[in-house]
């Protein structure tokens, strides 16, 4: 695969030498998902890095730099786009790839995007169904893919604490809660079969905060969307609607400047932000300590129906 | 919602305290009704690690009564879950005190569910153990005691739930820690283990000693199971034991470098150290201890690190590189304790392969010393194992390996068993004892000098000899041949058109025939440009759509399977 120039020092010179220090919790999840990563690298044809642009993406990929230093990452980035993801989010994106020095590949449901697919003509479950999971099941199966690597944690959501390392999918990449291979120690069963294949979520043990803090530690760049700015809103009641598609719009409705940031990022019609003055990321995480609802409570999908992410994992969601 | 300040706070002297909170993990296990997943709940929501929108999502549903919280819904993930309303699999939670932080191993305390237990324990530092203080002690918490102790995890705190059932009674208490404290002896000498148990009064629905202390219980004056847990010693610290270090990759970028990439499994590395790599058994220094933020002076384990070495070795994934002061044992034959896992029950001689450390090796499972009963403790003689049955086996490996025994090493003393034919993962393996290669071989029946018989390489191979003639386009012929490979078939392929099997009519029939007298399965190829694929076993023959590649491979597999050229399993199942 072509693989640009990356920055990586000390490849034959010898670099400083640090004292260890003691073994914090996040030097033992590092320690963790960096084992995974290069498992999954060492035992799979053509695993793949689900990048979605989001703080725990780009903590996954500081992972995997560290895993393969001084080394390049041995597998390409794969982004699904919606065609609904922020401006600074796509600029950022390119911008990522080309520093890490990663091949970047993005999919898009073109003949869904083209019939105007969007989240008001139809549900938001449709609209998923057919921009992302349509969208990351086709993009698999065109690159011949057997493993995808993804940023979801387990302190997400209910459907997502009981998700193995390696979440196993059958060659419909569907997944089955109630048949999942058992999974001790750090052992991880890779085998599969011609067509099935395996997700694998390197944060699965890392909460909120432990994303946050290991940003705040590793200095690992993030969307500028995660910082408190003034941005034009529409304000519906408590949930703030940031002006990215026209479409969104109601009749009459006029946006407002509001200091605001986006607590997750995902497609602009289905993502709120909330008010907030946090402007650093140590701010962010005064705000997380202080903040009484969960991370995925400003997603319009997980709450749509009762038990609605596992639904969607059912079928081929991350 | 706009953030709130509180006074007096700085987030500069958090982060400071934050980074020095370590993790513990520890796993839980109860029966249905004896309220696992009302003291989870209870936990998240006295720590304050639950949100609004996820109490308001709960709140008026379960079977409490209108108004109250059932602390249980906010734990139990699945549908299938709150359909039948019990916990079926193993979910992870996660919070922290100002102390520590913590992972939850939530697992079902369902008889049917004990691969569930053993899962969720082979990662924890510590067990909570439930008992019905209202009935005593029941088969399911021995079931978790002899579960937390053949997986070695060190503590286990005995929580005696619903003393308010039971008017707080102290006496009822004490003959519960004094009746369970028994069956831990039983336990820690069946299978080795020592446990050291904790026993608390509790109530998970009232909140008494789980965060904070109980008025109700004058009598206790102990700490709650939160200040227990808040205080254990995380086991994660192996940093005494020998050194073990499976290699994960080689890191070759350049002509300039060339590192081992891995986890350290136990113990501590320096640069100057003395390694081995086994089971090649070559020495070296280590030179450099390799990570993105630059060069360790010292690295323990649990850190995944890259290793240097003063000079040029042969070395690859599997490999382990253990300390020269005390290496590992080199073993191609070792006894086991396994927990099975699968539906489809344990076959002696059957191929499995054995996932341990960063290598797959092909077993087989040669007998089966004796099954355990959890409720008697007794050693029962058997012929197989049963999803979540306990045995002790004789396993055998087609290469040898470097390990220890569990008792000393929870890392290289681990395996997983996966079937090669269904990939599913059957078993985890405790090794309890192994000798080494060189001393004894791999055999030690008596015909271990004789000829090599039909029935061994089908025991082996999983398979009999054979030919599988293929005619079709040549891309869908090679992933026939990858899928029986990745399933472990022993084939030679033969393309049928070559210059001197056109020449010579006879010589395919030759050596075909002495390629099945081997075992083998011949694979004969004739490659074409149709849309369609046809195979032909053992007189059958099937022809398949060639655009249909995966529903192709699998015809094949059924026709292997219908021949007999795959060995029929005896026992119900795939």
């Amino acid at each position: 695969m072509p693989i640009a120039e990356s920055e990586t020092p000390g490849l034959s010179s010898q670099s400083r030498v640090v004292t260890p220090r003691s073994l914090s919790h996040l030097r033992l999840l590092e320690a963790e998902s960096i084992h995974i990563l290069r498992e999954v690298a060492s035992e799979f044809e053509r695993p793949v890095m689900l990048y979605s642009i989001g703080k725990d993406s780009s903590v996954m990929l500081r992972l995997a730099q560290k895993a393969f230093f001084p080394g390049p990452i041995p597998f390409p980035l794969l982004h699904i786009d919606t065609g609904f993801k922020f401006r600074e989010m796509i600029t950022f994106r390119d911008e990522m790839a080309r520093s890490v020095g990663a091949e970047l590949l993005v999919w898009r449901n073109e003949p869904a995007i083209a019939a105007g697919t969007n989240p008001i003509a139809l549900d938001t479950r449709r609209c998923c169904g057919l921009l992302k999971t349509q969208a990351l099941l086709d993009a698999l199966r065109h690159y011949n893919f057997d493993a995808a690597f993804g940023g979801a944690r387990r302190d997400e959501e209910k459907a997502r604490a009981k998700e193995r390392i390696y979440s196993f999918r059958d060659s419909a990449g569907q997944w089955d809660p109630k048949n999942q291979r058992p999974e001790l120690w750090n052992l991880y069963n890779a085998r599969i079969h011609p067509g099935e294949s395996i997700r694998v979520f390197p944060l699965s043990n890392w909460t909120e905060m432990d994303v946050w803090q290991y940003i705040h530690e590793e200095d690992i760049p993030v969307v500028d969307l995660y910082f408190a700015k003034e941005r034009p809103m529409y304000i519906r009641g408590d949930a703030l609607l940031p002006i990215e598609q026209n479409f969104v719009a109601r009749l009459g409705e006029k946006p407002q400047l509001v200091k605001s940031r986006l607590r997750s990022l995902g497609c602009s019609p289905c993502t709120g932000a909330i008010r907030s003055d946090a402007a650093t990321v140590a701010d962010i995480i005064a705000e997380l300590l202080s903040f009484r609802s969960s991370e995925r409570a400003n997603r319009v999908i997980d709450h749509d129906q009762e038990g609605s992410m596992e639904i969607k994992k059912r079928e081929g969601y991350f | 919602m706009a953030a709130t300040t509180v006074p007096g706070f700085s987030i500069q002297e958090f982060l400071v305290e934050e980074r020095e909170k370590d993790l513990l993990r520890f796993s839980t296990a109860g029966s249905v009704d004896d309220g696992k997943s009302t003291l989870i709940g209870r936990l998240l929501y006295d720590t304050q690690s639950v949100y609004e929108d996820q109490v308001r999502s709960i709140e008026g549903k379960g079977t409490t009564a209108p108004g109250q919280i059932d602390f249980a819904l906010l734990t139990d993930g699945l549908r299938a879950e709150r359909e039948q309303g019990i916990t079926i699999d193993v979910a992870y939670r996660y919070f922290s005190t100002a102390r520590r932080k913590f992972i939850i191993a939530d697992t079902p305390g369902h008889e049917q569910y004990t691969r569930n237990m053993a899962t969720g324990a082979s990662t924890a530092d510590a067990a909570v153990v439930l008992i019905d203080a209202s009935k005593g002690v029941l088969i399911q918490s021995r079931r978790h005691a002899y579960i937390a102790s053949l997986l070695r995890v060190q503590h286990v705190l005995v929580a005696v739930n619903k003393m308010d059932l039971i008017g707080y009674n102290e006496a009822a208490f004490r003959v519960i820690e004094r009746d369970f404290r028994l069956v831990l002896e039983q336990i820690a000498s069946d299978t080795g283990n020592p446990v050291e148990a904790t026993f608390v009064p509790v109530s998970a629905l009232a909140g008494d000693n789980i965060v904070h202390r109980s008025a109700s219980m004058p009598w206790y004056a102990g700490p709650s199971l939160l200040e227990l847990l808040e205080s254990l010693p995380s086991s994660h610290d192996t940093r005494t034991e020998p050194f073990r270090f499976p290699v994960q990759r080689v890191l070759r970028p350049d002509h300039t470098f060339r590192g081992f990439a891995g986890q350290i499994a136990s113990g501590t590395v320096r640069p100057g150290d003395s390694i081995t790599v086994l089971p090649s058994g070559r020495s070296a220094q280590v030179q450099r201890i390799v990570t993105w933020d630059g060069d360790l002076d010292e690295a323990r384990a649990p850190l995944s690190v890259t290793l240097v070495l003063n000079h040029e070795l042969d070395i690859s994934r599997g490999d382990l590189i253990v300390s020269s002061q005390s290496p590992a044992t080199v073993a191609k034959s070792a006894t086991a304790a396994l927990v099975w896992m699968d539906q489809r029950p344990l076959e002696l001689n059957r191929r499995y392969l054995v996932k341990h450390t960063s290598q797959t090796v092909p077993a087989f499972v040669s007998s089966l010393e004796h099954r355990t009963d959890i409720g008697t403790l007794r050693h029962e003689p058997a012929t197989t194992l049963e999803m979540n049955g306990i045995g002790v086996v004789k396993l055998h490996l087609l290469r040898p390996i470097a390990l220890d025994r569990y008792a000393e090493n929870r890392s290289t003393g681990a395996l997983i068993l996966i079937d090669a034919e269904s990939n599913r993962t059957v078993a985890a393996g405790m090794i309890t004892a192994a000798s080494s290669y060189a001393a004894t071989g791999d055999l030690t029946h008596a015909d271990a000098w004789g000829p090599v018989t039909a029935g061994e390489r089908e025991a082996r191979w999983g398979h009999r000899g054979g030919v599988l003639e293929l005619s079709g386009p040549v891309g869908l012929i090679d992933s026939i041949e990858r899928s029986l490979f990745t399933v472990g078939v022993v084939s030679a392929r033969i393309e049928a058109d070559a210059d001197a099997f056109v020449l010579h009519p006879r010589l395919l029939e030759i050596v075909t025939n002495l390629q099945t007298q081997s075992g083998l399965l011949s694979l004969v190829v004739h490659a074409s440009e149709s849309n369609t694929l046809t195979a032909r076993a053992e007189g059958r023959q099937i022809t398949v759509d060639a655009d249909e590649p995966i529903q192709a491979v699998s015809a094949v597999h059924q026709l292997l399977h219908s021949t007999g050229i795959f060995i029929p399993s005896e026992k119900a199942g795939l």
